[in-house]
């Protein structure tokens, strides 16, 4: 009886407890893991945003450091469900061997999958509230269509985090997601708006940008910052929660492909 | 029949190797039964599959009356695992380790909570309950990976070379409690390369190689039926030279190894006589074991 690794996944509530393993070991160091998701966007907005911003005339009728802080809250979001999906979550699968103790359970594989993937978006909703608050408190946004922002984190994780687990399923060893960093987020960085508008760059690249997910989370986020009801919100959200479903997918399968070994 | 697992015909390759060859296996309800057998010979192979963790090339198997790996979700409820590779959660104390792993099996925490005790003490931890899992001994971790894959108060529980890596006090240790637990009918199957372990604990007894089962039986039965129930070890440097002259008139059946010769005989005094004349040849005059048995079946080369 051969057991097909490309059955679509199976949901079931056992994803739960896996959820609260990693939030268990979450709040044992939450101190220095919220400073992280503090520091990192405030030293950014800090320094781009009244350095640069300086220098800069206004974009969109906002400031330079105003418009900064549409794209800090997605890239902040972004990094933390690639990180936790990648360096964590080949921690629990390879080094720790977390899953292999949890898959002796009656919990599956699917359920490990789909648990990683929550965690991540957990982490990236705790991310995008931080930034948030930075946000608030520095008064650059004033707008309750801001609240917005803290579901579109979680959905921005949800939409990282798979993606990431691709290549986690993927990697022989940490090593290996330095070329995830260098070759897909620090180029989606530059191409997708976080720092300057995206039609500064030239027709070819702005097709290109058009089909990152990163890009539709900044259309989101930004016209949120200023109390606008994004343009075309049922589009980006379909892009980024596409992309959600089939990295759960891809990964899952490479996921069943790799542990069956 | 209450068989507790029964497999028939497992298969299961990768690529060009195959790793498990028609694999037939029934164990009891009440039952310690060993899985033996040189490393590579396919035996964390052979629990991954009778786990449903994954699916053979061909064959039947079930587990607790599930058809496993289409059932084994509902098969693993009542499963406990000791893997041969400790995986406890590092960050995690040795009573929050039993209640996070209680979780994935859909226990509510004061359900666990109320086994934390008696599990503890079953693992001699009672006063290591809030200890970090880094800071306790290779023993301790062992026994709180027993403990983890009690848990459940499972009816079947899979131990994958249980006490490898061990002192002989752990050791000891571990085996009076997997007695304790065969005594509470609980149902073992253990994979091992140690031959006491196999000859202490288990009821039945299996050897493996090259993915096959090649011979079965109680400890006392393989003994038997596989071997001259006399061996008469003889080291040293002549101990050689000697038996290639003369071993053979003695023995039903000799092997050399390096400096040691294996005599192994039904009677054993013509043998010892004789070595009476030729002090230089130290020697040494015990029963047959399982240790013999393995090594005859599965051979002296080292497997790597």
């Amino acid at each position: 009886m051969k057991i097909n690794i490309y059955v679509l996944p199976k949901f079931s509530r056992r994803f739960i407890p896996i959820w609260r393993r990693n939030f268990m070991v979450w709040k044992k160091m939450a101190a220095s893991s919220i400073l992280g998701h503090l520091a990192d966007p405030v030293i950014y907005m800090l320094g781009l945003g009244y350095g640069l911003g300086g220098m800069l005339p206004q974009i969109g009728g906002t400031s330079y450091i105003a418009f900064l802080a549409g794209g800090t809250v997605c890239y902040s979001t972004m990094n933390s469900a690639s990180f936790e999906a990648l360096y964590s979550g080949f921690a629990r699968m390879h080094e720790q061997r977390t899953w292999d103790a949890i898959l002796n359970t009656p919990v599956t594989l699917d359920d490990i999958v789909c648990a990683e993937i929550f965690w991540a978006a957990s982490k990236s909703l705790l991310s995008g509230l931080a930034v948030l608050l930075v946000i608030w408190l520095l008064g650059l946004s004033h707008s309750p269509l801001s609240l917005w922002i803290i579901p579109l984190a979680f959905m921005v994780g949800l939409c990282f985090a798979s993606i990431g687990l691709i290549v986690t399923a993927l990697a022989p060893s940490y090593d290996y997601f330095m070329y995830y960093f260098t070759l897909a987020i620090t180029p989606m960085v530059l191409l997708c708006g976080v720092f300057f508008p995206v039609d500064q760059l030239p027709p070819l690249l702005q097709n290109v940008s058009s089909i990152l997910p990163l890009t539709h989370a900044i259309d989101l986020a930004r016209p949120l910052l200023t109390n606008l009801v994004p343009p075309n919100f049922i589009l980006h959200i379909a892009v980024l929660l596409g992309y959600a479903l089939a990295g759960f997918y891809l990964s899952l399968v490479l996921f069943r492909r790799r542990l069956s070994q | 029949m209450n068989a507790v697992l029964s497999a028939r015909n497992l298969r299961k390759c990768y690529g060009d190797h195959v790793v498990v060859d028609g694999l037939n296996l029934s164990i009891q309800r009440g039952e310690c039964f060993g899985l033996l057998g040189p490393n590579g010979a396919g035996k964390t192979t052979t629990l991954r599959l009778l786990l449903g963790l994954i699916s053979p090339d061909a064959g039947e198997l079930q587990l607790l009356n599930h058809a496993v790996p289409q059932q084994a979700r509902a098969a693993r409820v009542r499963v406990g695992v000791v893997p041969q590779i400790d995986n406890l959660d590092p960050d995690f104390t040795v009573a929050e380790n039993l209640l996070v792993y209680g979780r994935y099996f859909g226990m509510k925490d004061s359900e666990i909570e109320a086994r934390l005790p008696e599990l503890l003490e079953f693992a001699n931890l009672t006063n290591k309950r809030d200890a970090k899992v880094p800071t306790l001994s290779g023993g301790m971790k062992r026994r709180l990976t027993l403990a983890r894959a009690l848990v459940n108060d499972p009816d079947v529980i899979f131990l994958d070379e249980p006490t490898t890596g061990l002192d002989p006090q752990a050791r000891h240790l571990i085996w009076q409690r997997l007695r304790e637990l065969t005594a509470r009918g609980k149902t073992l199957l253990l994979t091992t390369h140690f031959m006491d372990e196999a000859e202490r604990l288990c009821h039945r007894l299996a050897v493996m190689d090259n993915g096959r089962i090649i011979s079965e039986g109680s400890p006392r039965d393989l003994i038997a039926q596989n071997i001259e129930p006399q061996v008469v070890e003889m080291f040293g440097e002549q101990a050689a030279a000697w038996a290639q002259e003369h071993a053979a008139r003695y023995a039903q059946r000799f092997e050399v190894s390096g400096e040691s010769v294996f005599c192994y005989v039904t009677d054993a005094q013509p043998l010892l006589q004789e070595l009476q004349q030729h002090p230089q040849l130290r020697y040494l005059h015990r029963p047959a074991n399982l240790e013999d048995v393995f090594l005859k079946l599965t051979g002296r080369e080292m497997r790597e």
